[in-house]
């Protein structure tokens, strides 16, 4: 038993083992290294509830977790009018003959009661059909108005007790809105759960704004602000609302992102027609230059460890890869293919770093490892750029833009699967760029 | 009929209004130099008396912007001629100050192009300051690929927003 705290209504979600599962067998399983796996043919039935509201709670927590369990590509959730058994008997020992008849291998249900103390009571139970066995079976307390969070917490216990791996539903992205004509974009932070739901503007237009990325305790936010005409970096305190810049530097500040552990900010600043990298440290206050090429060395990354920082730098005459120690010392050039190659990103895994490529007028999002062998392009298009990773490191997000003709269109979210399959859209109400995806939320 | 006439009339009109729209970013005007759109209204500004060290003084007779080769900050012998005349121009209007603004095209990715706008906003300022004229009369800003000036998706657009445009900064300081 454990307590989950909440990001912004402070409600702890309580969180019990059910009944113990049986002996650690694996004969349910999804490998999710594989390119084209069939996806797993799962039922998720509403939650059952008695009254109107827990019912509706309890059909909308349903289709949150299908669509969760859906949009990662390894499962199929079956279509709710194939069901055989709807009765509330269910909620206490599935009928299996009657799930194995419409081939459902893994059965989700789960039950919502309101309790009088004003809060929301979710349970559910993970079942292997075949096996006639429970995998998982956990129950939450919530304010019903959190219905949602929990259904994501429940779909990521679902893929992590089948693929072995954490899940990645109960995250949120922070992305860059984009609406007006092209010469004078209007460019607002936004803020979305990862399916889309509870979009909300964070900045109102007035100001220029570029790049955010979460700090890893999601309370912040840091970006690129032309705030008074002068483009600096800047933290954002989700909570308050407030706009924070960071440091004072004698030139733009801008490509920030948190250090793995929360405590520094890496950046470039531009002076004088150079580019470096530099690193603050948010307690002291005190910043450190990491790089003096002279060049353009910009887009620094922090490796999982924070023992070693990725950037892009045109110090070799074009823009390529480059690693180094996080003290600056020991630097090497990774990326050695045709084109130009930059905003790397390392993998919260650290096996990877992601990267944008521009070659013969094309631009791609890959893969390397941190040696840079092993290249990998995932997706194309006249425009992708600015990679970022699903906490578990398996999923991608990019923004596009494809040409159509004279045209091209509007920015929009992508996401694609590590292997390559899968590629979906990341629905937003206006144009969207710079996408980030958050940790999974503390 | 006539009622159909008069907005057949109206569309012609704000046809016109986004032909001459101004193209450039921040508080410029259009450049004819860089414009391949001449505007029509050519003959009827010939008659408005433009004062002398504004941004509509810099645009019309001397010239606001420079342009660059793709990936490059390097200053062109033509670049070089119209920084000559933007530098000449600041020492007759001693009092000016101007931001020079980098900006890029949009085949590059978002953070190096924040950084190659100020490679080549502070080329320009360079070459001024050598030309004499006081560096603190200069700012520098980069708006990368933020605010491009022409709006196509090809070479010919591209080369119009690769520049670096100077704008007369009225904000004091």
């Amino acid at each position: 038993m454990f307590v989950l705290s909440m990001m912004r209504n402070a409600i702890p979600v309580l969180l019990a083992v059910l009944m113990m599962a049986g002996a650690a067998r694996a004969e349910l399983r999804v490998d999710i290294t594989q390119g084209k796996a069939e996806p797993l043919p799962i039922a998720v039935t509403d939650f059952f509830g008695n009254g109107g509201e827990e019912q509706r709670i309890g059909r909308d927590m349903a289709g949150v977790i299908a669509a969760d369990l859906q949009r990662s590509g390894l499962f199929k959730p079956i279509d709710k009018r194939a069901f055989i058994q709807t009765d509330g008997a269910l909620s206490t020992l599935p009928r299996f003959g009657d799930w194995r008849i419409i081939n459902a291998q893994a059965l989700v249900q789960g039950r919502t009661e309101l309790v009088p103390d004003g809060r929301l009571r979710v349970e559910f139970r993970l079942w292997d059909v075949f096996a006639e066995q429970q995998m998982v079976g956990l129950a939450y307390f919530t304010v019903p108005d959190n219905w949602r969070r929990v259904a994501h917490i429940i779909a990521d216990a679902i893929y992590k007790r089948i693929t072995g791996e954490d899940g990645y539903f109960d995250t949120r992205i922070v992305y860059i809105a984009e609406s007006g004509p092209e010469r004078r974009r209007v460019k607002r932070l936004a803020i979305m759960d990862q399916d889309g739901a509870n979009h909300r503007f964070l900045t109102d237009g007035s100001e220029l704004v570029l790049t955010p990325r979460f700090s890893p305790t999601l309370q912040e936010i840091t970006y690129l602000s032309y705030r008074g005409n002068t483009p600096r970096v800047y933290i954002f305190n989700i909570d308050s609302g407030r706009q924070e810049l960071l440091g004072d530097f004698p030139g733009m500040t801008f490509a920030p992102r948190f250090s793995p552990d929360g405590q520094k900010v890496i950046m470039s600043m531009a002076q004088n027609g150079a580019t470096n990298v530099y690193e603050m440290d948010l307690r002291t206050r005190q910043s450190r230059q990491l790089t003096r090429s002279g060049a353009i060395d910009t887009s620094p990354s922090y490796a999982p460890d924070a023992s070693q920082i990725v950037f892009n730098s045109d110090r070799g005459g074009s823009q390529q890869l480059y690693v180094m120690d996080s003290d600056g010392s020991d630097v090497h050039r990774i990326s050695f293919g045709k084109g130009r190659y930059a905003t790397p990103v390392w993998s919260p895994r650290g096996d990877l770093i992601a990267f944008t490529k521009i070659s013969r007028g094309k631009f791609y999002i890959g893969v390397m490892r941190p040696d840079g062998s092993g290249e990998r392009l995932l997706a194309e298009d006249y425009l992708v750029e600015a990679p970022t990773w699903s906490p578990n490191g398996r999923v991608l997000m990019f923004f596009r833009q494809s040409k159509n003709g004279e045209n091209v269109t509007e920015p929009r979210l992508y996401s694609i699967d590590l292997t390559g399959y899968n590629e979906r859209e990341i629905v937003t109400p206006v144009g969207a760029s710079d996408p980030a995806w958050s940790p999974l939320i503390p | 009929m006539r009622f159909k006439f008069l907005s057949v009339l109206a569309a012609v009109a704000l046809l016109a209004a986004c032909e001459t729209a101004p193209e450039s970013s921040g508080s410029t005007q259009s450049s004819g130099a860089a414009s391949t759109t001449s505007s029509s209204s050519g003959s009827s500004t010939s008659a408005v008396q433009i004062q002398g060290g504004t941004q509509e003084d810099l645009v019309v007779n001397v010239g606001d912007r420079v342009f660059f080769a793709f990936d490059s900050s390097e200053l062109s012998a033509e670049a070089r001629a119209s920084l000559e005349k933007q530098a000449a121009w600041m020492k007759k209007f001693g009092g000016v100050r101007v931001v020079v603004e980098g900006h890029c095209d949009e085949r590059g990715t978002r953070e190096y192009n924040l950084a190659l706008g100020e490679r080549r906003a502070n080329a320009a300022k360079d070459y001024l300051v050598a030309l004499g004229i006081n560096p603190a009369r200069v700012k520098t800003i980069s708006y990368g690929k933020e605010r491009p000036a022409a709006l196509g998706h090809n070479e010919t657009a591209w080369a119009q927003n690769r520049r670096a445009v100077t704008v007369v900064d009225n904000t004091g300081s």
